[in-house]
């Protein structure tokens, strides 16, 4: 099962490296991991998929870690998910309009044209990137980048306080 | 005007703000700059032999004196040494700060002479650990490091510290507030679990309490002791929890788990409710998890949350400090019972006592021989009369010291317990010494063990820290051998240490020490007579002992602790 971690951490040099080397040691699956600035200059926010049954350790452990402030586990229901994806699709030139049709169903664009194919850029919750993936499979995907998935807390509707037995030691 | 000193100036200057009175280390390129101030202070270096040797010479101060522990080393060969010792102080939550001197940063990433990457391998094996950038820096992170290390769930903290950055010149100032928003360990228990907890423990007709390495930590013995003789707790003690309460307490039942005695690991298998207080249950603790005390409730006090659920789930979890939360514990039990005695539990007492009787701990000394690793304990024990700090190995000499050394008091048991290192002993014993000179710290260790870091007693003659060794010699890897024994059909493969060489007196006096040998039963006693009237050097005295002899009671790894094998007759 995949859950979605949202996770505040200094912005300090090697504060990745310090959150993907305890996920190696403890044996933890990362599925996707996407890492920015936040409003706060002094504040990163990484979003982490995680493949496993049962979040509360992880969630523990990354709070073991010095420079994580506050990490939030973002049930689908309450957050608002999404990913960017670039996609090479092989394009026959006789294929290309019904491609592009399908296209614009999804709101993919066209971002690059090439002799033989078509580059398109996606973006949406996870499960339209898959819909669009699994709709362009039979023309022969070329190449894929993800730039991993991103998540917000629903506004009003998240009222998931910090659970108070979690923080550091 | 704030004066302007070399960062390696102003470390030096800010370990003296920490109160900082001994450091461990070995000088090298990188780290030279931090080597010169220190001419100048008042802190006393001890130079040890090999970096691992001034790593375990912290982590011993530490556990003797409950203060940090600093080592220093140079950069790359100097700091991978280090990296041992700190796994182990990782392990075993003891307080230690390391100081390694860095590549230039011009030169970092350019695969530069003695260059390692430090900050990267050291990451998994400390609390915390710093690279620094700027000398301006300097007096926040020592600072900070220091707090990291002593405070919530004690830790090993590194520092880096690039050359140029050693010889740069800062503006000195001292440490400013701290800065750490994300670390705020919890020190008192929420009120609300406090009541469960009590709740649970008055319905309880077959508690233990469990206590581990945290009421050491904590120094949380004294409120230890009161809880449990408020509640009338039977106690359990941990490998590194040994001296949480006096072994001779009619409520003390000593250590359970894989070498544990029988009366410990039962207790823990019949109970109804395990008040575990700083202890994690390790797998050398609960054997398999899946079958360990079945039939118990638990209570778990962590100052780390991410112990509490990592292995067992409890019906009442606490996080907090161990002295904090038992001082809860006392003032609200005492509220409970008012004017009441805590229940007797008269089955439950009665059938402990039982196990104790029918299942003591023991050894048979054949007069004519071998000695029994056992017997020499014993015989240290009644002629020190308990009062010394005892360190150990890993081994069998290990677990036979845990089983039959009385621990009155904490602070007074030093092993390791969690990584199991090999050559523990000498060094640890020797920071214990140099943190505690008034006290008498002897180290009981195994001859596989003893070479791995002997050459520290070099440092002990010439430093002057006149620590006592009693070298278990049965001539094998012995805990290796016992399991080959057991579980390879009596293959023995690599573990013959030879009889006779080292010469293990001579090798003492070669590194300045006074050589001692007992080969008879007969003669134990008076060489650690011998030895104890030595007090201007350090002392070894090898026994040789019998190669064969077995540690038990035994819960063969990842058995189930109802299955404790008393003797090779049960196997
Ligand atoms: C650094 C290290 N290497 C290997 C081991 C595995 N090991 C555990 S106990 C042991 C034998 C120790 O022999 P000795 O010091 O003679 O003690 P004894 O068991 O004979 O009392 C070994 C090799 C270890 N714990 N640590």
């Amino acid at each position: 099962m995949q859950h979605v971690i949202a996770v505040q951490v200094e912005n300090k040099p090697g504060v990745l490296a310090r959150i993907s080397s305890m996920f190696a040691r403890r044996g933890f699956n990362i599925h996707s991991l996407a890492v920015g600035p936040t409003a706060d200059p002094s504040l990163s926010r990484m979003t982490v998929v995680i493949d496993g049954p049962e979040m509360e350790q992880i969630i523990k452990q990354l709070y073991k870690l010095v420079h994580t402030v506050k990490v939030t586990e973002l049930s689908p229901n309450e957050a608002i998910e999404r990913e960017i994806m670039l996609v090479r699709i092989a394009a026959d030139p006789k294929k290309r309009g019904e491609m592009l049709d399908a296209a614009s169903i999804f709101e993919a664009r066209a971002v690059d044209v090439g002799a033989n194919t078509l580059t398109f850029e996606v973006s949406g919750d996870p499960k339209r990137l898959a819909d669009f993936l699994e709709l362009m499979r039979p023309y022969g995907i070329v190449d894929l980048a993800k730039s991993g998935r991103i998540a917000l807390p629903r506004a009003a509707k998240s009222k998931r306080a910090e659970p108070p037995q979690l923080r550091t030691a | 005007m704030s004066p302007r000193l070399s960062g390696a100036h102003a470390l030096i200057k800010a370990l003296e703000h920490e109160g900082v009175e001994v450091v461990f280390g070995v000088p090298g390129g990188a780290i030279l700059p931090a080597y010169d101030p220190m001419l100048d202070s008042p802190i006393r270096h001890v130079l040890a032999r090999h970096e691992q040797g001034a790593g375990h010479m912290a982590s011993g101060y530490a556990h003797a004196t409950g203060r940090v522990g600093v080592t220093v080393a140079t950069s790359g060969p100097g700091a991978t040494n280090l990296i041992t010792p700190l796994a182990d102080a990782y392990m075993d939550s003891i307080p230690v700060v390391a100081i390694t001197g860095q590549v230039a940063t011009s030169a970092i990433g350019n695969d530069a002479f003695q260059e390692a990457h430090t900050w990267g391998i050291s990451m998994p094996c400390t609390k915390h650990n710093y690279l620094i950038t700027d000398a301006s820096e300097i007096p926040d992170v020592v600072r900070e490091a220091f707090h990291l290390a002593a405070t919530g769930r004690p830790g090993p903290v590194l520092i880096d510290i690039p050359k140029d950055i050693l010889n740069a010149e800062m503006e000195w100032h001292s440490a400013g507030e701290m800065n750490l928003p994300g670390y705020k360990p919890s020190v008192k228990g929420h009120p609300k679990q406090v009541k469960a907890a009590i709740e649970l423990i008055m319905e309880s007709e077959r508690p233990i309490l469990y206590a581990g390495g945290g009421i050491i930590r904590a120094e949380a013995a004294d409120e230890l002791r009161t809880f449990a003789e408020l509640g009338n707790l039977p106690t359990v003690t941990t490998l590194m929890g040994r001296g949480a309460i006096p072994d001779s307490h009619e409520l003390s039942l000593g250590m359970p788990g894989m070498h544990g005695n029988y009366t410990a690991i039962t207790s823990m298998q019949k109970a109804d409710l395990l008040v575990t207080v700083g202890a994690r249950f390790d797998d050398r603790v609960t054997g398999d998890p899946s079958a360990f005390a079945p039939l118990a409730k638990v209570i778990h006090v962590d100052v780390d949350p991410a112990e509490i659920g990592k292995v067992r789930n409890p019906e009442v979890p606490i996080v907090g400090d161990a002295k904090a939360v038992l001082g809860q514990l006392i003032t609200a039990m005492r509220k409970r019972l008012g004017d009441n005695p805590a229940p007797a539990r008269q089955p439950w007492m009665d059938t402990l006592r039982g196990w104790q009787e029918s299942h003591p701990l023991h050894f048979d000394q054949d007069p004519e021989g071998p000695i029994l690793q056992q017997f020499v304990i014993s015989e240290l024990h009644r002629l020190t009369e308990g009062d010394a700090i005892v360190v150990a190995g890993v081994g069998q000499h290990q677990m036979w010291v845990s089983q039959f050394w009385g621990f009155e008091r904490p602070k007074t048991w030093i092993n390791s317990g969690g990584l199991g290192t090999m050559g523990y002993a000498v060094p640890a014993a020797v920071g214990a010494k140099a943190g505690m000179p008034d006290e008498l710290v002897v180290a009981i260790d195994g001859d596989g063990c003893f070479q791995m870091t002997s050459q520290e007693l070099i440092t002990a003659s010439i430093e002057g820290i006149p620590v006592k060794i009693f070298v278990m010699n049965n001539h094998s890897l012995g805990m290796v051998k016992q399991w080959q024994r057991l579980f390879y059909d009596n293959r023995f493969s690599a573990i013959d240490l030879t009889e006779h060489t080292p010469d293990f007196p001579k090798l003492a006096e070669a590194m300045g020490c006074v050589g001692l040998r007992a080969d008879h039963p007969g003669e134990v006693a008076s060489v650690i007579e011998k030895a104890l009237a030595v007090n201007d050097k350090p002392v070894v005295v090898e026994f040789r002992c019998d190669p064969d002899a077995m540690v038990f009671p035994m819960v063969p790894a990842g058995g189930s602790n109802d299955n404790v094998v008393l003797g090779p007759e049960d196997l």
